[in-house]
């Protein structure tokens, strides 16, 4: 991208605005989904399915309730006799004659998210690192068909790897486990790592390193203390690339766990009330799920181009 | 093989691509008695310790598994039943699938799906890019706006989907009633045979219509002001530039664009599989839930892996050529 003003080919006002008031209007469209979500999750049931659809509405926090406890149907002689309402969210369970019977599984799917997207993204992060370094510095013999070949493993459909890697699973007791996913998720994310990261550490000059060396330090002391440093925000961004993809992941969550190492993904689809899907609570889940995405977004901005093309593209 | 084009950058920034070239000639200038008066690892030790570790992951959770599966492939295998005798059925599953018209039914799903989300795709990515190149005040807030879908999970996103298109609570739905005046009940995206095909290309569109923005932007903001200046000198009308000058030159970003959506959405699975799941009947079935399907519901282990063995290389040989052609693009 130039910096140097336009001269002549600086567009025109007019065409400026036009384009402007285009592309405002796409981007406020498609955020018209994302909207309803969070709109949906503070609504109560019954304004979730009204027709026509309610923009505006008495805010609730029922979905949240909803998505974080379990519940039965009581008499309502039962919920008389009941101490009176601790929380809103009692009192809104006992208003449709129910009462909270515990915890739902929604907090121990949503931990499991965290721990195996930051687990694998850890492990792939540190592997991506030393790989790249590897890669970028030496003459590592048939370096371009090894680099090929960690992209390839890339390319493959999540379905098709998944029926072996069950079995795998099967044989060696990690079905279902938080550790299975996190080494099927570092294999994953590693090759993302690698190209990405090869291409920040290119950019770091190797003068420095050899400056290091030729004061005494040795090729390893000079890639921590040297080269590390200068690849922090390299090494953040591809963190938070892994991060998004362990957190978002889906095909491999559904199919190989179940139970005690389920993600939030697979489970948020499979919440239901009383009569079909939830959708309050469905949308609460969403939103509370998309919230660290959108975070982390705004942090990558400058860095999202090189991510998504495996560092084919810089700017 | 190895001509991926992510070996070479297309685009680098000025400053850092003097630096690399500058690092590079120094390496190449640093006296070689220097490595061996390092002390500590040799460099070539250094190399495979840091290197090893990555192979060896892949090794254990991607080839291990796909050498499994293609000795599978030759196998009547079934994972549900792991005691029964396995037999070896040589090439049967693979004449089966290639023979089978089912087979061919989710591939020309899988086109259909293919084909329009990227022309789709293209079209209004490359219109917002070049656009948002017009640079008005505060398109960097809207082009981070727009980068939002992206990043959500398709799964949990995709199944939001499924709430905006009942019919008549759906907001989809209403907005569509509304415009047209068809009845909100009648409008079942995601039960009606020729409406959900669309419904799924609908939700890719609008998730990843930013990822193609985002590549186009780069390639038009790749192409150096002096052009555009040279062509003004010479009278081009902006008609004329722009097929001369603006689209040859950013077509490298458009192909590699395609190249990573045609891959992913040939594998396209979770949105699909929580939108349609499929249906209805096998209208939406693409190729992983086909694949799915055989593996995980009527457990044929041994069918599914001759399946996802052909998928693998169709994705394989097609991103190949694909990427030669690129190639041959970029070098022009």
């Amino acid at each position: 991208m130039s910096a140097t003003a336009h001269s002549v080919v600086e567009p025109s006002k007019v065409s400026r605005r036009i384009a402007g008031s285009v592309v405002v209007v796409y981007a406020l469209v498609s955020m018209i989904p994302l909207f309803w979500i969070l709109a949906t999750s503070f609504k109560t049931p019954p304004d979730s399915i009204s027709y026509p659809p309610k923009v505006i509405f008495t805010p609730s926090i029922e979905g949240y309730c909803n998505l974080f406890t379990t519940r039965t149907r009581q008499t309502a002689e039962y919920i008389a006799s009941l101490p009176p309402a601790e929380t809103f969210c009692d009192e809104t369970t006992r208003k449709r004659n129910m009462v909270i019977a515990g915890q739902s599984n929604f907090l121990p799917r949503f931990v499991n998210s965290l721990i195996i997207a930051f687990g694998s993204t850890f492990c792939a992060v540190f592997l991506g690192t030393l790989a790249a370094y590897g890669f970028s510095r030496f003459k590592v013999p048939l370096a371009d068909d090894l680099l090929f070949f960690i992209l390839s493993t890339r390319m493959m459909p999540p379905i098709a790897v998944a029926i072996p890697i069950y079995l795998m699973y099967r044989e060696l007791g990690l079905s279902d486990t938080a550790l299975g996913m996190i080494l099927l998720y570092t294999a994953v994310n590693v090759s993302l790592a690698v190209w990405l990261l090869k291409g920040f550490i290119d950019e770091i000059p190797r003068e420095y390193e050899e400056a290091a060396m030729i004061d005494g330090y040795t090729r390893m002391q000079s890639f921590f203390k040297v080269v590390l440093p200068q690849a922090t925000t390299g090494i953040a961004a591809t963190a938070i690339f892994c991060l998004i993809f362990a957190w978002n992941e889906y095909a491999f969550a559904s199919l190989l766990t179940s139970g005690t190492a389920q993600t939030a993904p697979p489970f948020i689809p499979t919440i239901i009330g009383e009569g079909g899907q939830d959708w309050p609570a469905v949308a609460a889940g969403t939103t509370v799920f998309l919230v660290p995405i959108l975070v982390f977004t705004i942090l990558l901005r400058k860095q999202l181009l090189r991510g998504i093309t495996f560092g084919a593209v810089r700017k | 093989m190895s001509d991926m084009p992510s070996g070479k950058p297309l685009v680098t920034d000025t400053n850092s691509s003097i630096l690399d070239r500058a690092a590079t000639a120094a390496a190449h200038a640093t006296p070689e008695p220097l490595a061996k008066k390092v002390r500590g690892l040799s460099d070539r030790m250094v190399a495979w310790i840091f290197i090893a570790p990555t192979i060896l992951l892949l090794l254990a959770i991607n080839i291990f598994p796909l050498i499994w599966a293609i000795q599978l492939s030759f196998t009547n295998y079934r994972a549900n039943r792991p005691n029964a005798d396995i037999k070896n059925i040589g090439l049967q599953n693979y004449s089966r699938i290639l023979g089978d018209a089912d087979t061919w039914i989710a591939m020309q799903a899988t086109a259909h799906f293919v084909f329009w989300t990227i022309a789709l795709q293209t079209l209004i990515g490359f219109t917002l890019a070049y656009l948002i190149d017009r640079k008005f005040r505060g398109h960097a807030f809207w082009t981070t706006v727009i980068l939002v879908p992206m990043m959500l999970s398709p799964a949990v996103v995709g199944n939001f989907w499924r709430f905006l298109y009942q019919p008549q609570i759906g907001l989809f739905t209403y907005i569509i009633s509304f415009f047209t005046g068809i009845p909100p009940t009648e409008i079942e995206m995601l039960s009606n045979v020729s409406l959900a095909p669309w419904s799924i290309i609908i939700v890719d569109t609008w998730m990843w219509t930013p990822y193609v923005m985002l590549i186009c932007l780069a390639g038009l903001r790749s192409i150096p002001d002096y052009i555009y200046e040279a062509a003004e000198v010479d009278r081009a009308s902006p008609w004329r530039q722009f097929w001369s000058i603006t689209l040859p030159m950013a077509l490298p970003f458009i192909m590699l664009a395609v190249l990573f959506r045609g891959i992913e959405n040939f594998k396209m699975f979770d949105m699909v599989n929580l939108l349609t799941g499929g249906g209805p009947g096998s209208t939406t079935e693409v190729a992983s839930i086909t694949l799915k399907r055989e593996a995980f519901e009527k457990w044929r282990t041994g069918y599914s892996s001759a399946f996802a063995i052909i998928l693998f290389v169709a994705v394989f040989g097609l991103a190949n050529i694909y990427v030669k052609v690129l190639n041959k693009v970029k070098n022009r």
